[in-house]
C-alpha cells in the first residue's frame, strides 16, 4: 500500500485552504481528493457575490475566490490532486480507500484532514407532510440546476426558510424571470443575512412571511400549491391564519449538516444532534491524526472563515506529523 | 393480432402472473398505466415476505401467503437474483394477558402450514433483540418470515417475463373494454389491442377495469398507510421484523428491517375515499413513532429521513381471485392487499389455473430462461470485488451518489433495464435514496438519462407524465 | 424624508438612518464604515447592484460560465441585463477576469468571466 504523508478529503475551499497551509507548514506531500472534475467544490455553483472580504480585502463571488485558490493549489508541486475520486473508507490507522474512474485505490495517510463539507436538510427532515410531487428542491440543488447546467425548474415558486441559500435563489429565480411569490421562515427573524434579505427579497418585492410555516404541499405529479400557516411562539398553528399559494416549485432551504460519514466510519465520535465531530477543538475530532475542517467540522456562515480555520487545520497537521517549514 | 392473455396491472400481481405465463407457448401482453412497473400499490410496499400468520386458517390469502413465501424462498430468490433475507419475525406482547392471542396466532399459523413457531420470553429476547423496551413481555417468534426490496422484485418479475416473450406496454391506462367474437378489446394508451382472455390485477382501480368489462362484482376501498424510513446509521436497530399484536383492521405499527439497511417504521391504517390520496400527515408521524417508541423506544424522530404513504387496494377481508362467470375469459385478482407481495407467486400459479380449467391450453415452451443475472450493487459487496468490477468496467468506479454509494455504471444500467424516470432509478438503483435525498446526484443521474434515453432535459419526469422536473432549459 | 435603510456593502448589515429630500441626500447616521456613507448615497440618488448570473458556453468544459459586471449597473436595468445575456454564448477558453462583453449595454461597464475554463 502506497503510504502519503498527509491526505486531504475535498477540494473545496476548505480542503484547498488547508493543503496549502500545510504545505506553508513544511508538509512534503499531500494528495488531495476531489469528487467532483473541478476544484472548487460548491462555491463553484455559488456564482452570487459576498466571497473575500476579509480574506483577500475585496468582494468577489464564489467561482472567483475558488478560482483563486486553485490556481495556488495547481501551482504547487508538493500537492498531488485527484479529480473524481470518492472517498469510500476510512480506518482508525488512517487507511484511506477512494473510487476514481478505473481504479479501487488504498492510501497509508500519515495524516488525514476530512474536508468534506455539509449536505442540506430536507423536506423530508422538518418534516413538511402532504403530497411528494416532482417541484420539490432542496435549494442548493436548484442552485446548481439554473448555475451550473441552465434548467430552469419552475415558473411559480415558493422558498420555504430564509437561510441564505434560499434568499440568494429567491433573488436569483427572479433575475431568471420565475415568479417568486414568498419566503416562508418559522422563525421570527431570518436566518439569513440582512443584506440578503434587502438585495434578494426588497429588491424584487418578494414578501418574507416570518412566524409562518408550510403545513401541507399539494399536487400529485407536479407541485400546485402549499398551505401556509401563521404559528405561535411555541411554533403551534394559530387557528384561522391559513392560506394557500399556488406554485409549481418548492424550494426548501432549512438548514445545512455537516459531512461526517468517512470520520463515523473511522470509529470518530460525532454529536448525534449536530452531527458535527466531538472535539474540544475546531479542526480536531477523536481519532489521533485525523482533522476536520470548514463546513464539515461546523456549519460556518462565510467561506472567509471557512479559509481562516481551514489553514489551521493544515498547520495542526503539520504539527501532528512532526515537520516544520523548509 | 388477437393475443391470448392482457394482463392489465404492473404490480407485483400482474408482474407475477405475466411471469408465469410467460413458461408458456401463449403472446401475453402486460398493460400499465403509469410510466414504469411497480409505481402503485407495490412501490409503497413494506417489503415484508410474510410467513403466513396473522390469517384466518380458513382464508385464501393464508395459503397463498404460505404457498407464495415457499415460492420465493425455494425458487424465485435465487432465480432471478432477488435480494430476499430471511431475517424471521417476532409479534411481540405488553401484557402477560396477551398470551392467549399469541397462542391463538400460533395454532392458526400452525393450521396454515406456518412451520417453526415458538413463543419465546423476555430472556430469549434480551439475547437477540437488545433495543427491546421495557413494557415488552414475550413474542411469537416466526422463523420463516422475511424481508425483501419490493419494487426490485416487481422489476425482476418484469424483466424476466420481458425476457421470455411478454411484451409490455407502460403509460397505458385502460379506459375502454367490450367484448368481440374473439374475446375482449381493451382501449388503453390511445391504442386499441385485442385478446382472448384478460387478468384484471389493476390493483386500486380493479373494480373499475372489471366493470368496464362488465362484471362490477365488487368495489375496491383504499386503505392509506404511511411509513416512515430511518436513516441507514440505525440499520442494526433491530434483527428482526417487529410486530405488536395485530387489531382488527391492521397488523399494526411495525418496526421493519429493509432489504436497504434503513429500517422502516409503519404503516398506518386508515380508510380513505381517494385512490390517488397518498399525502403523509403530522397525526400519521404521531402515530407512528409513538407505536414504534412502544417496541423500541431509542426510535428517535431526528432518525427519519424519508416518508411516503402507500394505499393497500382492498375488497372485504379476503382476496377475490375468480373466474368471472358473467364475463367469460374474464380473470380477476383483486382486492390483494396484505399479504399481496408474498402471496403474488401463489396468485400467478392459481390464475394460470384458473385459464387452464376454462380452457386455456398451457404448453411449457422448449426454451424457458429461468434465471435472471442479479443487478450490481456496490453497496452490497465488499470493495476487493468493487476492484474486480472496476477494473473490467472503469464506470462502476465513476460514483454519481455518494450517500448510498451507486456509481454511474449502475445507473446506466438501471436505464438499459428499464427506467425511464428519476423514480425508476431511485427504486432500481437506491441513487437518491438516502440522506440527502438526490441533493448531490440528481443533476449528474439526469445527464446520463438524457444521454442515454436521448431526451431532452425538460422530457425527463419524476415518476411519468405531468411530473416533469425542469420547465425550461438555456441552450 | 427619513427613512432606514440596511447596508448591503458586506455581511455586517448596518442600519443606516437617511433623510433625504427626494433623490438628494441630505445626512446619514449607523454606519460603522465610509463604505456604508457612500452606500447610502448612492441608494438614495441611483440604487445600483452587481449582477452576477451564468452564460451558456460551446466546447468549453462546463455547460455555463459563471459571470458578472465589474461594476454595479443601475438596479433597473438588471432584467434588461439578464435579457441580453441570455443571448450570449462563450466559445473560447476564459480565465476569472476575461471580458465576455466589454462596455455591457453601454453601462459603461464590462461582463466579465469569475472562473477559468478550458476547451472540453
Amino acid at each position: 500500500m502506497k503510504e502519503r504523508q498527509l491526505v486531504i478529503v475535498g477540494g473545496g475551499p476548505a480542503g484547498m485552504a488547508a493543503a496549502l497551509a500545510a504545505r506553508g507548514a513544511g508538509v512534503s506531500d499531500v494528495l488531495l481528493l476531489e469528487r467532483d472534475q473541478h476544484l472548487g467544490g460548491i462555491l463553484n455553483q455559488c456564482i452570487h457575490p459576498g466571497f473575500g472580504l476579509h480574506h483577500f480585502k475585496e468582494e468577489l463571488t464564489g467561482p472567483e475566490y475558488a478560482d483563486r485558490f486553485a490556481a495556488r493549489v495547481r501551482g504547487d508541486a508538493g500537492i498531488e490532486v485527484s479529480l473524481r475520486s470518492f472517498a469510500v473508507r476510512l480506518t482508525p490507522d488512517r487507511r484511506v480507500s477512494f473510487l476514481r474512474p478505473g481504479a479501487l485505490e488504498e492510501v497509508k495517510a500519515g495524516a488525514v484532514i476530512l474536508a468534506t463539507g455539509c449536505r442540506e436538510r430536507t423536506r423530508e427532515m422538518i418534516p413538511i407532510p402532504g403530497s411528494r410531487p416532482a417541484g420539490v428542491y432542496p435549494a442548493g440543488l436548484a442552485q446548481k440546476m439554473v448555475n451550473m447546467e441552465g434548467w430552469i425548474p419552475g415558473r411559480e415558486a415558493v422558498v420555504v426558510g430564509s437561510g441564505d441559500i434560499g434568499l440568494i435563489m429567491a433573488r436569483r429565480m427572479a433575475l431568471e424571470g420565475v415568479k417568486v411569490k414568498a419566503v416562508i421562515e418559522i422563525q421570527k427573524t431570518s436566518r439569513g443575512l440582512v443584506r440578503n434579505v434587502v438585495q434578494c427579497l426588497e429588491d424584487f418585492g418578494i414578501p418574507l412571511y416570518l412566524g409562518h410555516k408550510v403545513a401541507r404541499i399539494t399536487g400529485r405529479d407536479r407541485v400546485e400549491g402549499v398551505d401556509v400557516v401563521k404559528v405561535d411562539e411555541r411554533f403551534a398553528e394559530v387557528p384561522g391564519s391559513a392560506f394557500s399559494l399556488a406554485c409549481d416549485t418548492v424550494l426548501v432551504s432549512v438548514g445545512l449538516i455537516p459531512e461526517n460519514e468517512l470520520l463515523e466510519m473511522a470509529g470518530g465520535e460525532i454529536d448525534r444532534r449536530t452531527n458535527a465531530p466531538v472535539a474540544p477543538e475546531v479542526n480536531l475530532t477523536s481519532v489521533p491524526g485525523v482533522f476536520a475542517c470548514g463546513n464539515a467540522c461546523k456549519v460556518y456562515d462565510l467561506a472567509d472563515w471557512v479559509t481562516r480555520d481551514s489553514e489551521l487545520a493544515g498547520r495542526l497537521a503539520a504539527e501532528y506529523l512532526g515537520v516544520s517549514p523548509a | 393480432m388477437v393475443r391470448d392473455v392482457i394482463i392489465v396491472g404492473a404490480g407485483v400481481t400482474g408482474a407475477a402472473i405475466a411471469r408465469e405465463l410467460s413458461r408458456y407457448r401463449l403472446s401475453v401482453l402486460l398493460l400499465e398505466k403509469e410510466a414504469e412497473p411497480a409505481f402503485g400499490v407495490s412501490k409503497s410496499n413494506s417489503g415484508i415476505i410474510h410467513a403466513g400468520t396473522q390469517n384466518p386458517p380458513s382464508s385464501l390469502k393464508g395459503w397463498l401467503c404460505v404457498e407464495g413465501n415457499r415460492l420465493l424462498r425455494e425458487e424465485l430468490a435465487w432465480d432471478l437474483g432477488l435480494d430476499f433475507a430471511r431475517c424471521g419475525q417476532l409479534i411481540v406482547v405488553f401484557d402477560a394477558a396477551d398470551l392467549p392471542e399469541l397462542e391463538k396466532i400460533k395454532r392458526e399459523g400452525e393450521a396454515l402450514g406456518v412451520k417453526d413457531l415458538q413463543i419465546v420470553d423476555r430472556r430469549w429476547l434480551d439475547a437477540r433483540e437488545p433495543n427491546l423496551g421495557p413494557e415488552v413481555k414475550a413474542a411469537l417468534y416466526v422463523p420463516s418470515a422475511g424481508i425483501i426490496s419490493p419494487y426490485r422484485f416487481v422489476y425482476a418479475l418484469v424483466e424476466n417475463a420481458v425476457k421470455n416473450g411478454v411484451q409490455l406496454r407502460t403509460s397505458s391506462r385502460v379506459t375502454a373494454v367490450s367484448r368481440s367474437e374473439e374475446g375482449f378489446e381493451v382501449t388503453a394508451g390511445g391504442q386499441v389491442w385485442r385478446s382472448r382472455w384478460l387478468v384484471n390485477a389493476a390493483g386500486l382501480y380493479a373494480d373499475e377495469v372489471s366493470a368496464l368489462a362488465g362484471a362490477p362484482t365488487f368495489t375496491i376501498s383504499p386503505r392509506k398507510g404511511e411509513e416512515y424510513l430511518l436513516d441507514k446509521k440505525r440499520e442494526h436497530l433491530a434483527n428482526h421484523i417487529i410486530f405488536p399484536l395485530p387489531s382488527a383492521t391492521s397488523k399494526g405499527v411495525l418496526i421493519i428491517k429493509t432489504s436497504d439497511g434503513n429500517p422502516m417504521i409503519g404503516p398506518t391504517a386508515h380508510d380513505t375515499p381517494d385512490k390517488e390520496d397518498l399525502s403523509t400527515t403530522d397525526e400519521g408521524l404521531a402515530e407512528v413513532l409513538a407505536g414504534a417508541r412502544r417496541m423500541m423506544p431509542s426510535v428517535d424522530r431526528s432518525d427519519i429521513i424519508a416518508y411516503f404513504a402507500g394505499l393497500r387496494p382492498a375488497s372485504g377481508k379476503d382476496f377475490i381471485i375468480r373466474h368471472e362467470d358473467s364475463v367469460p375469459g374474464l380473470v380477476n385478482a383483486a382486492g390483494i392487499q396484505s399479504p399481496g407481495l408474498t402471496s403474488a407467486p401463489a396468485i400467478a400459479v392459481m390464475v394460470a389455473d384458473i385459464l387452464k380449467k376454462r380452457g386455456l391450453e398451457l404448453v411449457p415452451k422448449a426454451e424457458f430462461h429461468r434465471l435472471r443475472p442479479r443487478p450490481v450493487h456496490l453497496f452490497q459487496i465488499p470493495l476487493e470485488e468493487t476492484r474486480r468490477l472496476i477494473e473490467k468496467d472503469p464506470a462502476y468506479g465513476d460514483i454519481v451518489c455518494r450517500c448510498e454509494l451507486v456509481s454511474a455504471q449502475e445507473v446506466r444500467d438501471a436505464v438499459k433495464h428499464g427506467a425511464r424516470t428519476l423514480d425508476g432509478v431511485k427504486f432500481r438503483t437506491r441513487a437518491q435514496a438516502g440522506r440527502c435525498h438526490g441533493g448531490f446526484c440528481t443533476t449528474r443521474i439526469m445527464k446520463i438519462m438524457q444521454e442515454e434515453l436521448g431526451l431532452r432535459v425538460t422530457d425527463i419526469t419524476k415518476r411519468g407524465p405531468g411530473s416533469e422536473l425542469i420547465k425550461e432549459e438555456r441552450k | 424624508m427619513k427613512r432606514l435603510m440596511t447596508c448591503i456593502e458586506c455581511p455586517q448589515g448596518c442600519r443606516l438612518e437617511v433623510e433625504a429630500d427626494g433623490t438628494r441626500l441630505i445626512s446619514v447616521t449607523g454606519y460603522k464604515c465610509k463604505r456604508g456613507q457612500a452606500y447610502a448615497r448612492q441608494e438614495t440618488e441611483a440604487p445600483s447592484r452587481t449582477l452576477t448570473t451564468s452564460v451558456l458556453t460551446r466546447g468549453l468544459e462546463l455547460k455555463m460560465l459563471p459571470v458578472r459586471t465589474s461594476k454595479p449597473i443601475p438596479r433597473e436595468k438588471l432584467f434588461a441585463a439578464m435579457e441580453a445575456v441570455k443571448r450570449i454564448v462563450v466559445t473560447s477558453p476564459v480565465k476569472a477576469g476575461s471580458v465576455i462583453a466589454p462596455d455591457f449595454l453601454g453601462l459603461g461597464v464590462d461582463l466579465v468571466a469569475c472562473r477559468r475554463l478550458e476547451k472540453a
